[in-house]
């Protein structure tokens, strides 16, 4: 028994009437949302019973240089399928995204760490904090700009 | 009279015996009662990802090696599989086969230092950890036949693992099987029924299955809270839909099943290790991939194993060029910190270090 992944355009369809104005784009196996709209997307997917979210595998943040993008991988036991829900963000300075921190705790150590490796901020975190390195540590190591 | 007492902050770590590796632990106490505790680490921090950017794809195999360093075989494993999800490579059957026996041998290591340990922590100091040292020393052995190390191995590679198996394997591993059967029997007589470790791990620090959820906790962590799970089960990869295994759980989440979930799958790992003897067959162990690797632009990968310690994935993305542009790691260890605070407030200062003990993590993931 393998895991259904979840189709990018049946999610851009449910997420759409769900969310208005939420959508970015999709592709086969992915959905990209507006970054303003990140809680309240994942929120939808976790509590709406036909999709029901229960576990945030990881959250992962690259460095495209014209922009960011966030990876949210997604998945549930009681349905046995899962979702990749992507955003981008653009900028490089004093860039931020809604946390899902109040949604899945997982989030918790995931997000700092974006925050400290990627130099991403998650408002609405409770405790936006570097994780790895030390407070005062100069710029953001996983950038692909950062050269140490 | 009344004595007046005030909550007291003590630091634990990041040099300490027994929180398992550079791990600091911000506690404050109400006498015994853990009031408040914060976890700080990163103290093994080595940028991880970022030097998998700076080298190819073959290289990076020995910087998995160095994440959960006592079960380096299986990060191999997710490590080779999503490269060969990028590549779109397939590994032959005998190549399949010994990732999936050697990434069983390994977990049998890693749980019993997990267990080790947890005894340990009990205040068994020296001989019940020895008796599990032992018998994993005997698998340090096998690997050393294998590919000449014992600890970073990085046998496997993309598209299978490096070497055959040298003729003096199979009978070693025969008589390892033996051997531990006995030892294992030993083992469990000595931990399993023990009255000690019973009364002092039992109702210690549960773990309800919705804070496991929530917290993206995975691994027997998450199956002692009662969730069947386990990515082999539901992902299959290499070998795993080829072999016959029970997925243990506990409804009790507790320190005590826990270290039960361990010792359980242990005998699932053997189950399955003796299933690849029987079943492997001579062939070529790797797929005609060149040294260096380069995928398409633009396509990622994300592998995942169901590793010792829980779900581990390497999240990868190539642009065309040698190295992944982005090699994320998705870390169980980590993840299963999150609910530290939740298993230690409330309860006593005796048992946090067995707790942390039971959730078995390993710093060289956590920092990566």
């Amino acid at each position: 028994m393998a895991l259904t992944q979840l189709m990018g355009a049946e999610l851009a369809q449910r997420v759409d009437e769900a969310v208005p104005g939420a959508v970015d784009e999709w592709s086969d196996d992915t959905l990209w949302v507006k970054p303003a709209s990140i809680s309240d997307v994942a929120g939808f997917l976790q509590s709406h019973g036909d999709f029901d979210m229960q576990y945030l595998n990881s959250i992962s943040a690259i460095d495209y240089i014209g922009h960011f993008e966030l990876v949210y991988h997604l998945t549930s036991f009681r349905k046995g399928h899962k979702a990749t829900v992507k955003s981008r963000l653009a900028g490089r300075e004093e860039i931020s995204a809604p946390s899902v921190f109040h949604l899945w705790r997982g989030a918790d150590f995931q997000e700092r760490e974006i925050w400290d490796l990627m130099g991403i901020r998650f408002d609405g975190h409770p405790n936006m904090k570097r994780i790895m390195l030390w407070e005062g540590f100069e710029g953001h190591p996983l950038r692909k700009d950062y050269t140490g | 009279m009344t004595i007046r007492t005030e909550p007291m902050t003590v630091n634990i770590g990041p040099q300490h015996p027994s929180t398992h590796g550079v791990f600091r632990l911000r506690v404050t106490f109400d006498g015994e009662e853990i009031l408040q505790v914060e976890p700080i680490f990163g103290y093994l921090h080595r940028g991880t990802e970022k030097l998998a950017e700076e080298r190819n794809y073959t290289q990076v195999v020995t910087l998995t090696d160095r994440l959960d360093y006592v079960s380096s075989m299986i990060n191999n494993q997710a490590y080779c599989l999503a490269v060969e999800q990028l590549l779109g490579a397939e590994v032959p059957l005998r190549g399949k086969y010994l990732r999936t026996l050697t990434a069983e041998l390994q977990r049998i290591a890693a749980h019993l230092m997990g267990i080790g340990f947890i005894i340990q922590d009990l205040g068994a100091l020296g001989t019940p950890l020895m008796y599990c040292f032992r018998s994993r020393e005997r698998i340090l052995d096998l690997f050393e036949m294998l590919c000449g190390a014992r600890i970073t191995v990085s046998y496997m590679r993309p598209g299978g693992v490096y070497f055959d198996t040298p003729p003096e394997f199979w009978p070693a591993l025969d008589q390892f099987l033996v051997d531990f059967e006995e030892e294992f029997k030993e083992l469990e007589q000595l931990l399993l029924e023990n009255e000690i470790i019973m009364v002092r791990t039992r109702g210690v620090s549960p773990l309800p299955l919705d804070v496991a959820i929530n917290c993206s906790v995975s691994g027997p962590v998450l199956r002692a809270s009662g969730l069947q799970w386990d990515w082999r089960k539901e992902e299959p990869y290499d070998a795993y839909d080829q072999v016959e295994f029970d997925v243990p759980t506990s409804p009790d989440g507790d320190n005590y099943a826990r270290f039960w979930v361990r010792i359980q799958e242990i005998r699932q790992s053997m189950r399955i290790v003796r299933q690849c003897i029987a079943q492997i067959e001579p062939g070529p162990v790797r797929a005609e991939v060149p040294l260096v690797l380069r995928p398409e632009p633009g396509a990622e990968a994300y592998g995942r194993v169901e590793a010792s310690k829980g779900e581990l994935a390497f999240y990868l993305i190539s642009d065309g060029g040698i190295s992944p542009y982005r090699c994320k790691i998705r870390s169980p260890s980590l993840l299963n910190l999150t609910v530290t605070e939740h298993l230690l407030v409330g309860f006593n200062l005796a048992d946090m270090i067995v707790t942390l003990g039971s959730v078995d993590i390993n710093m060289g993931e956590v920092d990566r």
